[in-house]
């Protein structure tokens, strides 16, 4: 494909999809939040800190932090076979690792922090949009967080370096995808992923632009929080 | 909240969240929640809250029923939705949650499974209902049964071009149901019938009684619960699901 002008959905190349972000979603969990990027929705519970089982698996020198991520059956055009699949069981591992570098668990000895994400619709970036409820989730549970995160995927489709790759963009032959996750305020790289094609320069290049789109993000995050605790004022 | 409490409120005819004993929680139903899915329904039942999702395929029908489709329903108890709830493969609840919902399907015959048929004998649509609960504040299945029949009652059937579903694109055609069988969940604590249990009810539950219910004719029951029933209490439940099922069929659109 000659030159990519213009994207499919008239989005600019540094634009991302409309985002919704909103904690308190589901009423059980300790913490829970929605997280929204275009037809991408993730939905995440946080449980904990709980006792951990099995036992062998606790350390008594600083609780854990244990990460699921699932995609709901119906939120791919070809029906998912519902349960843990190879691919889930990656990006439950992945997301672990970016979520932990901002977590202050040794005040929790023995104890697990569980998070549990679903994808209730997808359109590319689902692994994106669920670290960024799971931090949300994180936050809104309570758990020490010297900071948050936030996640997009980049990449590069016909020659374009671009932000937030849609379903029709991921799907072209040549694109290259780079799901990134960062910390809020020095914006320290936590996940990063890569599947493609890509020369340095452009690789530099689809950074920076994940750099602007956390910085967004993360505004949209701190809002959501907030406006948490501006409904439990007027309780 | 300690469970003698719940216990002796119930005795002095009062539950914990004030409601009457024959009395639902508000339910709200919203459809086409997910759009990759055929059909898809949220039900908020007080705070439970259950997604249900239809996917539809094309396959072979069983040798028994060659010109007729078939469903297959299955509930995830994320562990996103309960503290109590595990990770890995479905466990009895689950099980028991997912072929309740299917029995008042299949029984009652809402589906025509022969308008499933595409070629008889060999190609038939085959209609997965997935169940995921969200949020678990007990009476988990009626609002299954109500997300699973507004989900049905919206699902496209998808375009199918040489035999082959086109995954992703939908036609006009709608599943067609021709009725929507209600059910009712009771429970029996001490000597008492109440409808529509919430979590920390549910912990103290002697028996249960689910009714699917569709015009007076009753097409699937499960009892549960560790104690008896008599046949009075199931007669007191049946006319009660029987009373009130038609205000639930009026809340799926």
């Amino acid at each position: 494909m000659a030159g990519y002008d213009k994207r499919f959905s008239g989005r600019k190349f540094d634009e991302m999809r409309e985002i919704e972000a909103k904690v308190g979603v589901i009423k059980r969990a300790d913490g829970s939040a929605l997280f929204r990027m275009g037809d991408t929705i993730a939905i995440a519970a946080v449980y904990g800190p709980r006792e951990l089982h099995p036992r062998f698996l606790q350390n008594p020198e600083t609780g854990i932090l244990r990460c699921n991520y699932d995609m709901t059956s119906f939120s791919v055009p070809e029906r998912k076979r519902p349960g843990p699949n190879r691919r889930g069981v990656e990006i439950s591992l992945v997301t672990e690792k970016a979520l932990l570098p901002v977590l202050e668990l040794k005040q929790f000895p023995n104890a697990v922090v569980d998070v549990f994400v679903e994808i209730v619709q997808a359109n590319a970036g689902t692994r994106c949009a669920g670290i960024s409820a799971a931090a949300l989730a994180l936050a809104h549970a309570g758990i020490p967080m010297k900071d948050l995160v936030s996640a997009v995927s980049v990449g590069k489709v016909s020659g374009k370096v671009l932000i937030d790759l849609d379903k029709e963009e991921e799907d072209v032959d040549d694109a290259t995808d780079i799901p990134i996750a960062m910390t809020g305020r020095k914006q320290e790289i936590t996940l990063l992923q890569l599947d493609g094609n890509l020369a340095k320069k452009d690789l530099m290049e689809a950074i920076k632009l994940a750099k602007q789109g956390c910085e967004k993000i993360n505004k949209i995050q701190q809002k959501a929080l907030k406006d948490a605790y501006k409904s439990v004022k007027n309780e | 909240m300690n469970n003698d409490y719940i216990i002796s409120l119930i005795q002095q005819d009062k539950r914990v969240d004030e409601r009457k004993f024959d009395e639902m929680r508000e339910i709200e139903i919203e459809t086409n929640i997910s759009k990759n899915a055929e059909g898809s329904a949220r039900c908020k039942m007080g705070d439970t809250e259950v997604m249900v999702g239809i996917k539809m395929d094309i396959g072979e029908p069983y040798p028994d029923n060659p010109d007729e489709g078939t469903i297959i329903v299955t509930a995830e108890l994320l562990p996103l939705a309960s503290p109590v709830f595990e990770l890995g493969p479905p466990g009895p609840q689950a099980t028991e949650l997912a072929r309740i919902v299917d029995r008042g399907i299949r029984e009652s015959k809402c589906l025509d499974f022969k308008k499933l048929c595409i070629k008889k004998g060999e190609k038939v649509w085959m209609v997965f209902i997935d169940i995921y609960p969200l949020n678990d504040d007990g009476n988990l299945i009626d609002a299954s049964v109500l997300a699973t029949l507004a989900a049905l009652k919206n699902a496209k059937i998808p375009k199918v071009e040489n035999d082959a579903v086109v995954f992703g694109e939908f036609t006009n055609k709608k599943l067609e149901l021709n009725k929507l069988p209600i059910t009712f969940t009771f429970g029996k604590i001490g000597n008492k019938i109440l409808l529509d249990l919430n979590s920390k009810e549910e912990s103290v539950i002697d028996s249960r009684l689910s009714i699917s219910v569709n015009e007076g004719n009753i097409h699937a029951m499960q009892k549960g619960g560790d104690k008896v029933i008599t046949m009075e209490e199931v007669e007191q439940m049946v006319d009660m699901a029987i009373k009130k099922e038609k205000e639930l069929r009026s809340l799926i659109k």
